[in-house]
């Protein structure tokens, strides 16, 4: 194959131009791993980039090696039938193959454990932040327990700067099956097993709205268990936290929608504090409205999907294990004005 | 091309006894039979039509991932894709062709007339055949095919508590279970047919120093297969009594672990994977140096990394539970022992490579896809090896780079390799030669195929997208790669077709092979094409590794260099 | 050709095709043992740690005639097979019964010791994580010694009609070292089960 030098340089043309295009597109959007922007994701980065330094070198090599071989050793159209020296072996080059490998093994080996280390066995600094994070079929709740509060999907987190950390240690747990937390852009991800304890941390140097999702398959709907990270400020956290210890808020304009949140099983299975709503099954909604999305991340929190969600949960996400409550439509306004109040 | 006439001579079958039997009566023999080339080629036909199936599989999936947000399937049926594609690849497809290529071939390399047990071969072709039929009534079961009936929703993998009676409803999770442990025995039956003929059976002259690199590598692939088959069947046994007898294995309600279920199910998962390899190594290490014309570069220390490999996989499967909160030191040991494997699996590679080093390389299709193999092999490697550093994979773990990492093994690794020896054999199998140029459309659709999917399926991985989602968010930066992974299925597709066209149509109107239309050297090679029920006429004696090149060439035999 | 001038060297591997039954059996003791070998690991995993219910040393008696029946069937099958390679049909018959009698007085014990624990102890394999991994393990070999003791009974009701002869010797042999598993098997057990964990 004559043209076959061509070929072998059509993939490296194809590489680079893919290189160029790749790095803009792996940079930039919001859940790559190649922007970091809190200490475990940053260590997993550099590793990364040793990481793939290296095994990008030994493809250049063993590559380049392998289209050499083919180019040079194959049968010309000349050739006189006669078979080629028969060569069975050679013991210093498979010693030079063995040992050079090992070698390459035991640096990698080297540089995961450092970051193995660094990530697992840190040591937390007085005032970080402790949450609680529980696994549910398709949503997450997160407790506070020094402020004694519960929230859902979304998790707010102080920003952490170097003169100032503030880490967020976060304890893992599941109610039902295995789930997996991973926000790319501030840690690798770990697991949610029941009857077991798990943790991890972050510490997000840079304030902003981190998302990702459940990583484990856990059901009808694992694709749509979203997550969000919110960083804020210390300031606007602060004020967060006080907004969330207050107890759900009052106003008897809405007297008859929170009757009919009372009265129906709506109680049986979420929990809204000062009233006799305290359910564990579902999230806590006691201040449903300072949240920006419904229904596990997937749904923008707005009147309109409120009410969707109210009457018929399968219509956002199939396979939801929230039943439809079948309440005629003037009990579904009222309920819906009510759940509006719970900012 | 040179006739090997001490070892056979060529069998005459009137055309008349063939046609002459009633249909029934052909079928019967077929059912009946324990002739190891028969059981081979219905163990290695029935992979292929899991195969096709488990494509389609695929397929439905890519589609429904084409674009963000799609609907052209509900999530209960993607997740019953999902799980039923992975469920079929491994145990219904790839595994049937691994043991049908070792029960057709090992005896003809090795010199003997069938396998150690012909009737436990054939037991254990029936029991595996009546495993994926199991598996597959359960779209029967439920709303019917409607939405993928009962078909398995829980993953390949199956993890607790997903499939304990609270969560999984119905019997989905018992046509997984019992489908797997039906065909489970047929392939510890195999197995310990595989070794114990690769053992016992050998014809005079052959040491195991002279066996062919494919019998040592299928040999050790049985021995893998008795030893992790085992945790499967007893964490399915588990998982039973869980669901039926109330037992609490698996049960965290009730103080049971969910992290046992994942130990117990990869001590089976991790060395099953190097049991879908080693076979491929063995075709391709037969290839290569005929293709090549010269003998394995390094013959003994592939036996010896083969033994590695096998003995090193058994210590690597916590590389799966990386993400699952073991200790520092777990964690430290799973990044070594991984890592670890990837030296003898390098020195395979630099083996083949010094194979072709030197030599006069033919083109043949057979070679085609093996060249490619070793691309792919290298590449797939590579990213097994930035996983194995295990904070790579807290990122990059149940996501699409690990998806594409391990179909960069199976298909661009193991298919490849598998359609590679389907080239090479099946002259000897049939008797006809497969059309070269059908078979160089097959290769390039299917390489241009394989590598828009699975190049580009890094990407998304790398950009957070996890695995086992029915749809996906738009704006993350995902959705123009998962466009191009879906178009490349259609190119892998008609490289197929083309495969399947050129199989049948060959088998009317190929050349005629004759006995060794490669001029190759192992025994296979010795006798007609196909070869008689009693596979030689004579018993053959050896005195190398490759015995037709020392009939061949008698003033430069191999065993004046052993 | 100048083959015949070169003698063909002698097949220097100690195993060639009258083994293979013993290799294949070795096969699937192998693979049998990674299976109990799971179950096991799991018991020691579990040990100790039910929510509720008997422990073992509560209800647990140590099994002392019936394990030593079982492992005296050993013997009766090593005196069988030496029996029938010396061709005395007879003692090998009889030494085949006592095997299959001491097997039987195994599974009697067992099924005793279970009547016991369920309806006087209470502990059933759905009560706790001990009642469910010592059935399930202690269940598992005893479905072994029962198919075991099926080949068994087959074996001697093809004697008893005189279809055995010394020409099935190795094939006895065979057999029988799927039997001296089943006792291996039962050393493990037994000593995880009884002693190691009670």
């Amino acid at each position: 194959m004559s043209t076959s030098s061509a070929w072998a340089a059509l993939p490296v043309v194809g590489i680079s131009v893919t290189n160029a295009a790749l790095a803009s597109t792996l940079r930039s959007p919001q859940t790559s791993l190649f922007s970091p922007v809190s200490t475990p994701a940053d260590e997993i980065y550099r590793l990364s980039l040793l990481v793939l330094a290296i095994c990008a070198g030994i493809f250049v090599v063993v590559f380049s090696l392998l289209v050499y071989a083919v180019v040079k050793y194959r049968r010309r159209p000349s050739d006189d039938g006669r078979e080629p020296p028969q060569i069975y072996g050679s013991n210093q080059v498979e010693i030079a193959w063995t040992v050079i490998p090992i070698l390459i093994v035991v640096v990698l080996f080297l540089a995961a454990a450092r970051v193995i280390h660094a990530v697992q066995d840190a040591q937390f600094p007085p005032g970080t932040l402790e949450v609680t994070a529980v696994g549910h079929q398709f949503w997450w709740e997160f407790r506070y327990p020094s402020y004694g509060f519960v929230t859902a999907n979304e998790l707010h987190v102080p920003v952490s700067e170097s003169g100032h950390p503030i880490p967020t240690h976060i304890t893992l747990l599941s109610a039902d099956v295995v789930h997996s937390f991973w926000v790319p852009r501030l840690a690798g991800k770990t697991d949610l097993i029941p009857n077991r304890r798990n943790e991890m941390w972050i510490d997000p140097h840079v304030a902003g709205t981190y998302v990702g999702q459940c990583a484990q398959y856990c059901g009808t709907e694992h694709a749509k268990m979203l997550l969000t990270v919110d960083v804020q400020s210390r300031e606007d956290f602060e004020r967060w936290v006080q907004a969330e210890k207050a107890p759900a808020a009052v106003s008897d304009q809405v007297a008859s929608g929170r009757k009919i949140f009372e009265t129906t099983a709506c109680v049986n299975c979420h929990t809204i504090t000062g009233t006799a709503a305290n359910g564990k099954f579902g999230p806590d909604l006691t201040h449903l409205m300072s949240r920006k999305t419904i229904a596990g991340g997937v749904a923008e929190n707005t009147e309109e999907n409120l009410r969707l969600w109210v009457t018929s949960p399968d219509a956002i996400k199939p396979g939801v294990l929230m039943p439809a409550m079948q309440l005629p439509k003037q009990d579904i306004d009222s309920l819906v004005a009510y759940l509006m109040s719970l900012h | 091309m040179f006739d090997a006439q001490p070892f056979s001579r060529p069998v005459v079958v009137s055309a008349d006894q063939d046609s002459a039997k009633p249909l029934f009566d052909r079928v019967h023999e077929w059912i009946v039979t324990v002739d190891h080339k028969r059981l081979g080629l219905m163990y290695f036909c029935y992979g292929i039509v899991f195969l096709v199936i488990g494509g389609i599989e695929a397929s439905i999936m890519r589609a429904q991932l084409a674009v963000a947000n799609n609907h052209l399937v509900s999530p209960e049926t993607f997740n019953r894709m999902f799980t039923m594609h992975g469920t079929t690849m491994i145990f219904f497809a790839a595994m049937p062709i691994v043991f049908g290529l070792a029960n057709y071939f090992m005896p003809l390399m090795i010199g003997a007339r069938d396998m150690a047990f012909p009737r436990v071969n054939a037991w254990s072709f029936w029991m595996s055949a009546m495993g994926g039929i199991i598996l597959y009534f359960s779209f029967f079961g439920g709303s019917g095919l409607y939405g993928a009936g009962s078909a398995p929703d829980v993953g390949w993998f199956a993890y607790a508590p997903l499939t304990s009676r609270a969560f999984s409803v119905g019997h989905s999770t018992d046509y997984w279970i019992i489908g797997i442990l039906v065909s489970g025995f047929g392939s510890i039956g195999t197995a310990l047919n595989v070794l114990t003929t690769m053992l016992t059976m050998r014809c005079p002259g052959m040491t195991l120093k002279r066996m062919p690199l494919f019998a040592w590598m299928n040999g050790v692939m049985a021995l893998l297969v008795l030893v992790a088959l085992g945790p499967l069947t007893s964490a399915q046994l588990m998982l039973l009594i869980d669901r039926y007898l109330g037992g609490h294995f698996f049960d965290t309600q009730a103080g049971g672990s969910a992290f046992i279920w994942m130990h117990f199910f990869w001590i089976f998962g991790h060395p099953e994977v190097y049991i879908l390899v080693l076979p491929a190594f063995a075709i391709v290490s037969e290839v290569i140096p005929v293709f090549s014309r010269k003998p394995i570069f390094g013959y003994s220390i592939m036996v010896g990394a083969t033994v590695a490999i096998a003995f090193i996989s058994l210590g690597v499967w916590a590389h799966h539970l990386f993400t699952i909160g073991m200790t520092s030191y777990a964690n430290a040991f799973f990044v070594a022992s991984t890592a670890a494997i990837a030296v003898p699996t390098g020195i395979k590679i630099f083996n083949w490579l010094g194979t072709m080093w030197g030599g006069k390389i033919r083109f043949d299709v057979p070679m085609l896809f093996c060249l490619a193999f070793l691309g792919q092999f290298l590449i797939a490697g590579l990213t097994g090896i930035m996983l194995a550093a295990a904070p790579f994979d807290w990122q990059l773990g149940n996501s699409y780079f690990v998806v594409a990492h391990f179909h960069y093994v199976i298909l661009g690794g193991i298919v490849f390799a598998v359609f590679a020896g389907s080239y090479y054999w099946y002259p000897k199998v049939i008797g006809r030669m497969l059309d070269e140029s059908l078979g160089k459309w097959h290769f390039w659709l299917f390489l241009i195929g394989f590598h828009l999917t699975f190049d580009f399926m890094h990407i998304p991985g790398l950009l957070g997208m996890p695995r086992r989602i029915y749809t996906y968010e738009p704006g993350r930066g995902w959705d123009i790669w998962n466009l191009i992974v879906s178009i490349g299925v259609i190119f892998q597709v008609a490289g197929v077709a083309v495969w399947a066209f050129n199989v049948v149509w060959s088998y009317f109107k190929g050349n005629v092979a004759g006995n060794d239309p490669w001029d190759a050297w192992t025994l296979e090679w010795s006798t007609t094409s196909p070869p008689p029920v009693y596979n030689f006429a004579t018993l053959p004696v050896v005195r190398s590794c490759r015995p037709l090149w020392d009939l061949k060439h008698p003033e430069d035999p191999d065993w004046k260099y052993e | 050709m100048a083959a015949s001038t070169i003698a063909v060297p002698p097949t220097e591997m100690p195993l060639s095709a009258n083994m293979r039954g013993r290799v294949g059996m070795w096969c699937l003791i192998t693979a049998e043992s990674t299976i109990f070998s799971i179950f096991v690991v799991a018991y020691l995993y579990y040990a100790g740690k039910s929510l509720s219910g008997p422990t073992p040393r509560e209800v647990l008696d140590i099994p002392w005639f019936t394990s030593i029946c079982l492992f005296s069937s050993s013997l009766t099958i090593v005196l069988a097979e030496k029996a029938i390679h010396r061709g005395d049909i007879k003692t090998f018959g009889i030494f085949w019964f006592l095997t299959i009698a001491l097997g039987v007085i195994f599974l009697g014990g067992t099924a005793r010791e279970w009547h016991r624990l369920i309806y006087d102890e209470g502990l059933t394999i759905s009560s706790s994580l001990f009642g469910t991994t010592f059935y399930s393990l202690v269940g598992l070999h005893g479905f072994h010694v029962i198919v075991g003791e099926t080949g068994l009974t087959v074996i001697l009701i093809l004697t008893i009609l005189g279809f055995v002869t010394r020409e099935h010797a190795e094939r006895i042999s065979v057999f029988a070292m799927y039997w001296h598993f089943v006792d291996a098997v039962w050393v493990v057990v037994l000593s995880v089960v009884y002693f190691i964990t009670r």
